[in-house]
Order: C-alpha cells, then sequence, then structure tokens
C-alpha cells in the first residue's frame, strides 16, 4: 500500500521568538501546539496522536508533554534523530493516519539553547558514557562546527569545491531573510563577507554556520476527510523518506549525506523528479550541509554542488531553485538546535502561497523539505518530506 | 599554527564497558589495538566484540600504528586551537583522533601519519594521537 496522500499538511506554525529566557520549554511547545491549532482551524480534543522528539522536556519520551498539555491520545510517538525527527515524525504520522491509529497528528518542536547560553557548534558536549562511540570520540573534541568541517574539507579535496561556492549559499539564505522580521539576521551578505568572518572550524567560517536561537514550531496532520473539511489551502503529503548513515564500522566516506538513501523511496512514492520541485527546504546546519544534500537529493550531479549553488541559483526570483525563503538556519531560526520542522513549515507557507511576496515562488504547486539530525562527520539521519498543493 | 597541547578529557572509565577495555589496556602499554574477526577476518574500528560486518566474534591484534589521513578540520574557535580529524589505519579501518606535535595549519589530507599516546585528564586512560611522520 502505498503512503502517497494519505494524510495533509493542515497546520503549521512557527514560534515568532528567537530568545525566550522568560518561558519554559513546555510553555514553548504548548505555545506552538495551540498556534498550529488555530492555524487548521482546529482544537486541542481533536488531537489524537502526538509527535515528539529529544527536545521534549521530560523523561519518558511524550508522556511528560501528553501530561502538560493534557492530551487524550491514541497513539505517541517520539522517534528521535536530532533535527531531522520532524521530517520523520510527519512519515510515521502518516502511517499511523493511514492505519487508523489516529486521526489528527500533533508534532512539536521546542527549545531555548540561546537563552541557556550553550556555544552549540564549538563546545563539545560529553554524553552518556555507555554509547559505545563515547569513549572513542569525545576525548577528541567533536563539537558540531569540526564535524561538519571535516566533510567539507574532504569535498573540497575530492571535488574542487571553494569556501566562495559555500558562500553563495550564505548569501542566498541572507536574500531572503531580510525580508522576515522575525529572522535573527536580516542583513544581505556577500560572498567576500563569508569569506572574511572569522574562522570557526576550518574550512568553515562564521557565516558558514546556522544561527543559535530559541523558539519551535508545530504541524498538524490529518487525513484526507478532515483536511478537506477545513478552511485552509490543501497541502498533501506524497513522498517520505528516513535513512540513518554513520561510520560503517570503519568504512568512513564522508563525501556524502543520508540524503542518497532517504530521499529516493521519497521520490519514488512521489513520482516527481527533483527538476519538478519548484521550492526546496534543505536543511542548513551549516552551508556544506547544504550543498551535500542538493547533490544527495539529485538536485545535481555528485561533486557539482559548488556550481550549481554559485552565482546565486538557490535565490528566490533569482535562480533555478530558490531555497529556504524564510532565511532558513543560516539567518532565521534554528531552535533548539534542530531545524527540521522549520523547513516543513516555510514549504508549506510557499504552498499555500502565505510566503513573504519578495520571496514567494510563482504557481508553487510541488516542495521539498528535507532534514538532517545529528553530525554528518560521524552518524545522521536524513529525511525527505515531498508536499504537493491540491 | 602551532600545536599548542590541551587537556583531553576522558568520559566514563575503561571499565564502563568491558567490551573495551583492552584497547584502553593497550594504549597504556604503547599500543594502538584493533579488532579483526575471526570469521570473515575484516578489521573494524571503533572496536565491537561482534564484527560489524558478519555478527561473529573478533579478536585482538596490534596495528603497525601507521596511517594517512583522510579528513581534518582545525578548531580555530578554541583555545587553544585543536586538530580533529580521520586517519586510515595501514590496517583499513579509519578512526577519529587529534594530531599533535606538528603546525595544525601544515596538516593536508592524504598526510603520512603516525600513532603517539596522550595521558587525558585525571586518572584517564592514555589514548592514541597521531603526529606526521
Amino acid at each position: 500500500m502505498s503512503l502517497k496522500g494519505a494524510a495533509y499538511i493542515a497546520g503549521a506554525w512557527e514560534h515568532p521568538t528567537r530568545k525566550a529566557p522568560d518561558k519554559s520549554i513546555a510553555l514553548l511547545h504548548a505555545e506552538c501546539a495551540k498556534g498550529a491549532l488555530e492555524d487548521a482551524g482546529l482544537t486541542k480534543d481533536d488531537i489524537d496522536g502526538y509527535f515528539c522528539a529529544g527536545d521534549a522536556p521530560g523523561g519518558l519520551g511524550p508522556l511528560s508533554m501528553v501530561d502538560y498539555m493534557n492530551l487524550k491520545c491514541r497513539h505517541v510517538d517520539s522517534t528521535d534523530v536530532g533535527g531531522s525527527s520532524y521530517q520523520v515524525a510527519v512519515g510515521h504520522a502518516m502511517e499511523a493516519i493511514a492505519t487508523g491509529r489516529c486521526n489528527v497528528a500533533l508534532i512539536t518542536l521546542s527549545g531555548r539553547p540561546r537563552s541557556e547560553g550553550q556555544a552549540t557548534g564549538t563546545a563539545p558536549r560529553p554524553g552518556n558514557p555507555t554509547a559505545p562511540e563515547m569513549q572513542f570520540e569525545y576525548p577528541y573534541g567533536p563539537a558540531t562546527a569540526n564535524l561538519y568541517g571535516m566533510a567539507a574539507a574532504r569535498h573540497m579535496y575530492e571535488y574542487g569545491t571553494t569556501s566562495e561556492q559555500l558562500a553563495w549559499i550564505k548569501v542566498a539564505a541572507s536574500h531572503h531573510a531580510q525580508h522576515n522580521p522575525h529572522a535573527m539576521l536580516r542583513d544581505v551578505v556577500t560572498v567576500e563577507d563569508v569569506v572574511n568572518s572569522p574562522m570557526v572550524s576550518t574550512p568553515l567560517h562564521r557565516l558558514d554556520c546556522c544561527v543559535i536561537s530559541d523558539g519551535g514550531g508545530a504541524l498538524i496532520l490529518t487525513k484526507p476527510e478532515i483536511a478537506k473539511s477545513l478552511k485552509r489551502p490543501l497541502v498533501k503529503v506524497i513522498g517520505v523518506g528516513e535513512s540513518p548513515k554513520h561510520q560503517m564500522g570503519g568504512n568512513i566516506d564522508l563525501t556524502y549525506t543520508a540524503a542518497r538513501w532517504s530521499g529516493p523511496p521519497a521520490w519514488e512514492m512521489a513520482g516527481i523528479k527533483p527538476s519538478d520541485i519548484k521550492y526546496a527546504s534543505i536543511y542548513d546546519s551549516f552551508t556544506i550541509t547544504v550543498l551535500m544534500q542538493l547533490e544527495d537529493l539529485g538536485f545535481c550531479e555528485k561533486g557539482q554542488g559548488g556550481k550549481f549553488v554559485s552565482d546565486g541559483n538557490l535565490i528566490s526570483g533569482v535562480g533555478k531553485l530558490p531555497f529556504n525563503t524564510d532565511g532558513g538556519g543560516l539567518c532565521s531560526n534554528h531552535p533548539a538546535n534542530r531545524g527540521g520542522i522549520t523547513k516543513i513549515i516555510e514549504a508549506v507557507r510557499q504552498l499555500r502561497g502565505e510566503a513573504h511576496p519578495a520571496v514567494q515562488v510563482p504557481n508553487c504547486d510541488l516542495a521539498i523539505a528535507h532534514g538532517t539530525g545529528g553530525a554528518i562527520g560521524t552518524r545522521h539521519c536524513g529525511s525527505t518530506v515531498i508536499l504537493e498543493r491540491e | 599554527m602551532a600545536y599548542v597541547a590541551r587537556k583531553i578529557p576522558f568520559v566514563g572509565t575503561p571499565d564502563t564497558n568491558p567490551e573495551t577495555k583492552p584497547y584502553f589496556e593497550g594504549a597504556g602499554a604503547g599500543k594502538l589495538m584493533i579488532r579483526r574477526c575471526t570469521s570473515c577476518k575484516k578489521v573494524h574500528h571503533y572496536p565491537r566484540q561482534l564484527c560489524p560486518f558478519c555478527f561473529n566474534d573478533c579478536a585482538w591484534e596490534e596495528t603497525s600504528g601507521k596511517g594517512t589521513i583522510y579528513t581534518l578540520s582545525v578548531m580555530e574557535r578554541a583555545n587553544p586551537p585543536y586538530a580533529i580529524g580521520y586517519v586510515t589505519l595501514a590496517e583499513g579501518p579509519s578512526m577519529l583522533t587529534n594530531f599533535v606535535d606538528c603546525e595544525l595549519g601544515a596538516l593536508k589530507i592524504g598526510q603520512d601519519v603516525k600513532v603517539t599516546f596522550v595521558k587525558t585528564e585525571g586518572d584517564g586512560p592514555s589514548l592514541p594521537f597521531f603526529t606526521p611522520v
């Protein structure tokens, strides 16, 4: 049974805050849930499935949050694969809806690393020493930025990718962010600005890195009959895929991401190809993340990502593939250090025709929202969602 | 950018995971130990008792300690800066490490390196690091 079209995204809401020192993480989740319900035209009592990931506060998966929000659920899922968890949740919610385990699924993400003063990209965070890799990695200082820096360095070595090409990704994001009043960084930057910004971890500069922000977002998925009874434009889920990639016993190859594996099943389910896509939300923890995912999703040949992103090709109204028109994680928002849900929310805005007019893609009927969670330098998950305006 | 020694943290102790204790004992004796499958004969890293390729039992063996740099990144924001990277061992698998006793800015992918051992903080074990040949 194909899941294609089994669920619609009826509600999508991004918290406008980027710094929330006076709010609890639970409250941020609940405010996002409320926002998505109002967007959909549904109420709290309509929810019978809840999906969250590791950012949800509390010790036992979804239990604290369903208690806090006082939800009566028939189905819960707390699959945690970092920032890609929310694309995964869309697929899992679609399965649950298709098999009758719930009718209205709520997905939330929230967090406040900015208020908590996290040095997300530059300070290694020790984990549980019983994680089998921990004692073989943590002593060597794996912070997020150097794990992605290693992938960038190898991509440059194998394919001749340059810092200037990576910089174009930030330039495009900044062109979009100037129109987003909630974006953390609204100044348009140039290639020179990016490559002249301070080095964080070679070869990635400060402007190759995403922002650290508080906030969150939520989605409401529901079955076709309910979606069609609501007053919002219809956004149908037509393709999903998920796959982890890791160190493969020591056979390290950092030149590609898990998108190479999560993309094909999503394209096949959707019955479309990359050239059909009008708008792309691509996870942008770092510029290199975008470049590699674009290659691995098939938007260009492997190794040609540098050329593909150059000269404004990702800028809405200028290039062939408008991406992250909200400014993305690079300029607008990376709540809880997890950017997956904001990727889906901006794709929904584009398909509804509700993006900022300056960045709205004309006749936007097919969009992709791809997430990468974890670190491409060690282990991560890729998750792909393809959406269609009906 | 010259290498400046930094404090190397450890998490847990070698006793935390009995499966990998011989690795740290080997490092304490100046040996880089690796696991080879007794069935398919493949080597892997980080070490496991059951082969990650065929799920049969593995035996420990000492490596040559030689390898080449697969990739690296110098964390310039840290004080002191340090170079993380993967070394592809002569025996096959690649392992995460740091590069020490060298000019960090001169490190190159493909460069030949050899193992050296550095003590971690406090009561922590010695661990393998790499330096240019």
